[in-house]
């Protein structure tokens, strides 16, 4: 467990010096994931040390955006003078987002199995 | 005392969890997606902080230690990607080409609305990386001229929408395939939809979780693109 954690936190950072070295708005958690796949693909890191804390993080990822969602209050002003297009924008937007995305992959994806057989 | 406690990391952390435990119990009792634990855990945080004349800087003073947590768990993604390595690879265009629309699709409709409705600039923007994980909405939203924590705001309202409506909103619309499912929930949802694929099915997590850095990514390089091009 603390090999695992101890790992995701060094690929993190290795994530976010890349970050700051190309400078462009990707956060170093994103790259981190890219580096540790990457890692794992080559075999320079063996997914066994990984598995344990993995599971920890990610069947709890739930709870740590809980935090991020109470950060709403600040923002109650703004969100009131402009209630309409916030919500509108938000709710519409992602169930198009969804249908197009699932319908598309799902079509591309019976066009492949109809191809192999 | 009291107030000395309240300011302490310590109550962030207890409330949250606490409020969030209880949140689980309740998603088990009820059964219904509507009781999503994130959405019961964060509107109950924040009528308790309200109610107790607490401040939200006191508040995150231990929220912030659990939101940190979020750092490596994306880093953990890379798990789940490399053992479905196989099963992703089979559904490489699909997934790519989905993503690309998803992406395209969430910054025009989100921004698009807003400007139809009359939203301010500042308001605009901030929507137009909202179906982007958390991480990467602040920073793009930062970089073009929105309001980084109002889009962190609506990110995780996107993400409760999609893990509460998702699943059945896509049975409903006829999508069947765990894959395209997973996708979509990524792609629309980010970290909260994926943690929700996690609830249900292991394959569509993972393509989840591919479509969160994927759609993070295109998003990051179409936003300034959009922007250039219809001059706003």
């Amino acid at each position: 467990m603390v090999r695992g954690l101890t790992l995701l936190l060094s690929f993190q950072l290795c994530g976010e010096i890349l970050s700051r070295l190309i400078g462009l708005p990707v956060p170093g958690n994103v790259l981190g994931m890219g580096l540790l796949l990457i890692a794992l693909m080559v075999g320079w890191v063996q997914i066994k040390w990984f598995e344990e804390a993995a599971e920890m993080l990610l069947s709890n990822m739930t709870l740590f955006f809980v935090p991020a969602g109470v950060g709403v209050m600040v923002y109650g002003d703004l969100i009131a003078a402009e209630w309409l297009p916030i919500t509108v924008a938000t709710v519409v937007s992602t169930f198009v987002v969804m249908a197009v995305t699932g319908k598309l992959a799902q079509k591309l994806e019976a066009e492949e199995s109809n191809d192999v057989a | 005392m009291w107030p000395e406690l309240v300011a302490s990391p310590l109550f962030g952390i207890a409330l949250t969890m606490a409020v969030y435990l209880l949140a689980q119990i309740l998603y088990q009792r009820i059964g219904s997606a509507w009781a999503n634990p994130a959405l019961v855990a964060i509107v109950t945080i924040i009528l308790l902080l309200k109610g107790g004349g607490i401040a939200y800087r006191d508040y995150a003073r231990g929220g912030d230690l659990l939101l940190f947590l979020l750092g490596p768990s994306v880093v953990a993604l890379a798990v789940p990607l490399y053992q479905r390595r196989a099963d992703l690879w089979l559904h490489k265009r699909p997934i790519l080409i989905g993503i690309f629309a998803g992406s395209l699709v969430s910054i025009l409709s989100a921004s698009g609305l807003a400007w139809l409705l009359d939203g301010s600039r500042a308001v605009i923007l901030s929507l137009a990386p909202k179906s982007v994980t958390t991480p990467i909405a602040i920073s793009i939203s930062a970089k073009i001229g929105g309001v980084a924590p109002l889009t962190a705001a609506l990110v995780v309202l996107t993400g409760c929408l999609g893990a509460v409506c998702g699943p059945q909103f896509c049975r409903r619309i006829g999508i069947r395939s765990a894959a395209a499912t997973g996708l979509a929930m990524g792609t629309a949802a980010h970290g909260i939809g994926t943690a929700r694929m996690f609830e249900i099915n292991r394959l569509a997590g993972a393509v989840a979780g591919l479509a969160i850095g994927l759609n993070g990514l295109m998003t990051t390089f179409l936003l300034p693109l959009l922007i250039y091009l219809t001059g706003l």
